[in-house]
C-alpha cells in the first residue's frame, strides 16, 4: 500500500515537472527558504553580517526590530533587483544594487524614526549599516540577478530568517543572562538576587560585545556538532 | 535592446536616480510630522529630566505643561517679547555673535521650589552635543543635568548621556566665592571640589566639549538671573 502511494507521489511530481509552471512552494523553492535557516545559514555557516549580530543583540526588542528591518530590505531588494535583472547594465550592476539597498534602508530608517523612535535611537548607526550588510549584497549579486522574482523573494525571506533567528537566539541569552529580562520584562525573581539576600546576580559580561561573539561561536559549535553536512573532512 | 551600450547605461543611471530621489523625498515629507512630534516629545522629556522628573516620552507634553511655569527668551541679558522659546534652534543660535544670540530659558516649579532650566548646545568629537542644566533658586547650585549627542563614540564619548556621568553634576556650583561665573570643570580624574566633575576615560574631546558648552551657554544667563531671581539675587547684586 505504502509503495503504491509513493509511486503515486512520484508520478505526481513528474507531472508537475512537465508542466511549464512549477508550484509556488515546490521542493526547490522550499529549499530556498529552508537552506539558509540551517545548512547554509548566513551568519553561522557563511559568517556574514556578524557586525550587527554583535552590536544590537544586548536586548531582544532592538534585535527583533533589526531583524524585521533586514527582512524587509532583503525581500524587497531581492524582488526589485530580480524585476530589473534584464534591464540592469552589467557595468553598473553593483552600483544599482547598492542604490536599491541604500534607498530601502533610508526608507526603513525614516519609518523607524517616525513610529518606533526610541528603538531607532538605540539602533542608531546600525540601521544605516544594513546597507553594508554583506548578506544583502551577496544575495542580490549571487541570486536575484539570475533568478525569477518569486524565487528571489523566497531566497530573501529565507536568508533574512536565517539571519533573524541567530540574532534573536543571541539576544535571548544575552538579555536573559545579562539583564535578567526578556523583551524588557523581568523573568528572574527579585528574591533570587544577591542584593535581596538571594544567590543570583546578572552577568554583566553578557552585555559586552565579546560575549556576543562567544555566543555566536557556541551556536556554530552546537550546529556543526549536530548537522553532519557541515562536518568538514 | 543592448543593455550594455554606453548611452543606455547613462539613461538607466539617470532614471534610477530620479526615481529613487522622488520616492525617498515623498516618504520623508510624509513622515516628517510624526518624526517632529517624536523630537518635540523627546525635547520635553530631556527638559523635565534635568529637573529630575523622569517621564515616558508619550507622557512628556502633559508633564511639561504641569511643571514648566514659564518659557522666556533672552537677548543680551534682557527678556525679549514675541519669541517662542521652545521653537528656538539653539544649534543656529550658538553660531551667532553674542549680542544677536537668542537664549531660551525655562522656569519650572516643582514641589514649591523654583528651578531655572538652561538649554545647552555645543560640539563633541563627531558632531553636536546638547543638554539641559537646571539651577536652583540661588542660580548657583546645579539641581540636575542631562546631556545627549548625535554621533559620539559608543562606549566612550557617548557615555555623556548616562546617569553615571549626568548625576555627578547634581549639587555642583557655577559661581565662585565672588559670585562670578566659572562654569564646571570636566576633569581627567580626581574631581574633588564643587566646581569639578570626572570626565569620561577615552572620551576626552567629548568631555571637553561638555565643559566648553556649559561655559559658553550658561554665561549669557547669569546677569539676567541675578536680577531676576528675587531676594537671593538682590543679595548677590549687592555683594557684587
Amino acid at each position: 500500500m505504502a509503495d503504491v502511494l509513493e509511486k503515486k507521489e512520484e508520478a505526481k511530481e513528474l507531472l508537475i515537472d512537465k508542466q511549464p509552471k512549477e508550484p509556488l512552494l515546490s521542493k526547490k523553492n522550499r529549499k530556498l527558504l529552508n537552506d539558509p535557516l540551517n545548512d547554509n545559514n548566513p551568519i553561522t555557516v557563511q559568517v556574514l553580517g556578524i557586525c550587527s549580530a554583535l552590536a544590537i543583540t544586548v536586548k531582544l526588542y532592538p534585535a527583533l526590530v533589526m531583524s524585521i528591518s533586514v527582512l524587509f530590505v532583503m525581500a524587497a531588494g531581492n524582488v526589485i533587483v530580480s524585476l530589473m535583472r534584464n534591464f540592469i547594465p552589467n557595468r553598473i550592476r553593483i552600483i544599482v544594487q547598492l542604490v536599491v539597498v541604500a534607498s530601502l534602508v533610508a526608507l526603513v530608517d525614516q519609518v523607524l524614526k517616525a513610529f518606533v523612535y526610541d528603538v531607532s535611537k538605540e539602533l542608531s548607526v546600525f540601521v544605516g549599516l544594513i546597507i553594508t550588510n554583506c548578506i544583502i549584497m551577496g544575495r542580490l549579486e549571487a541570486f536575484a540577478l539570475g533568478n525569477t522574482v518569486w524565487k528571489s523573494f523566497l531566497d530573501g525571506i529565507g536568508n533574512a530568517f536565517g539571519y533573524a533567528w541567530i540574532l534573536l537566539a543571541v539576544a535571548f541569552f544575552r538579555e536573559l543572562l545579562g539583564s535578567g529580562t526578556l523583551f524588557g520584562f523581568q523573568v528572574i525573581p527579585d528574591a533570587w538576587y544577591l542584593a535581596n539576600g538571594g544567590f543570583y546576580s546578572n552577568n554583566g559580561f553578557m552585555l559586552l560585545p565579546p560575549m556576543a561573539l562567544i555566543t555566536v561561536g557556541i551556536i556554530i559549535w552546537v550546529q556543526r556538532a549536530r548537522n553532519t553536512k557541515l562536518i568538514e573532512e | 535592446m543592448d543593455v550594455n551600450k554606453n548611452s543606455y547605461t547613462f539613461l538607466f543611471a539617470t532614471a534610477m536616480v530620479v526615481v529613487v530621489a522622488a520616492s525617498l523625498s515623498f516618504v520623508a515629507t510624509n513622515l516628517k510630522p510624526f518624526q517632529e512630534t517624536n523630537l518635540e516629545q523627546e525635547k520635553m522629556q530631556s527638559i523635565l529630566s534635568s529637573i529630575q522628573i523622569p517621564v515616558e516620552r508619550s507622557e512628556a507634553p502633559k508633564a511639561f505643561e504641569a511643571y514648566i511655569r514659564e518659557a522666556i527668551v533672552l537677548q543680551e541679558g534682557e527678556a525679549v517679547e514675541g519669541q517662542d522659546a521652545f521653537a528656538i534652534d539653539l544649534a543656529k543660535e550658538i553660531r551667532k555673535p553674542d549680542e544677536k544670540r537668542l537664549s531660551p530659558l525655562y522656569i519650572a516649579e516643582k514641589e514649591g521650589e523654583i528651578y531655572y532650566i538652561i538649554p545647552l548646545q555645543g560640539n563633541g568629537l563627531w558632531g553636536p552635543i546638547w543638554g539641559y542644566v537646571s539651577l536652583k533658586e540661588d542660580i548657583n547650585t546645579v539641581y540636575g543635568a542631562t546631556f545627549d549627542h548625535k554621533a559620539e563614540t559608543p562606549g566612550l564619548g557617548a557615555e555623556i548621556n548616562t546617569p553615571v556621568f549626568e548625576d555627578q553634576f547634581k549639587g555642583k556650583q557655577m559661581l565662585d566665592s565672588n559670585f562670578s561665573f566659572v562654569g564646571i570643570d570636566v576633569r581627567k580624574g580626581d574631581a574633588s571640589s564643587e566646581y569639578e566633575v570626572d570626565g569620561i576615560s577615552g572620551g576626552t574631546i567629548t568631555s571637553d566639549g561638555v565643559e566648553a558648552m556649559i561655559l559658553d551657554c550658561v554665561k549669557a544667563y547669569i546677569p539676567f538671573l541675578k536680577t531676576y531671581s528675587g531676594a537671593t539675587a538682590t543679595a548677590l547684586l549687592i555683594t557684587e
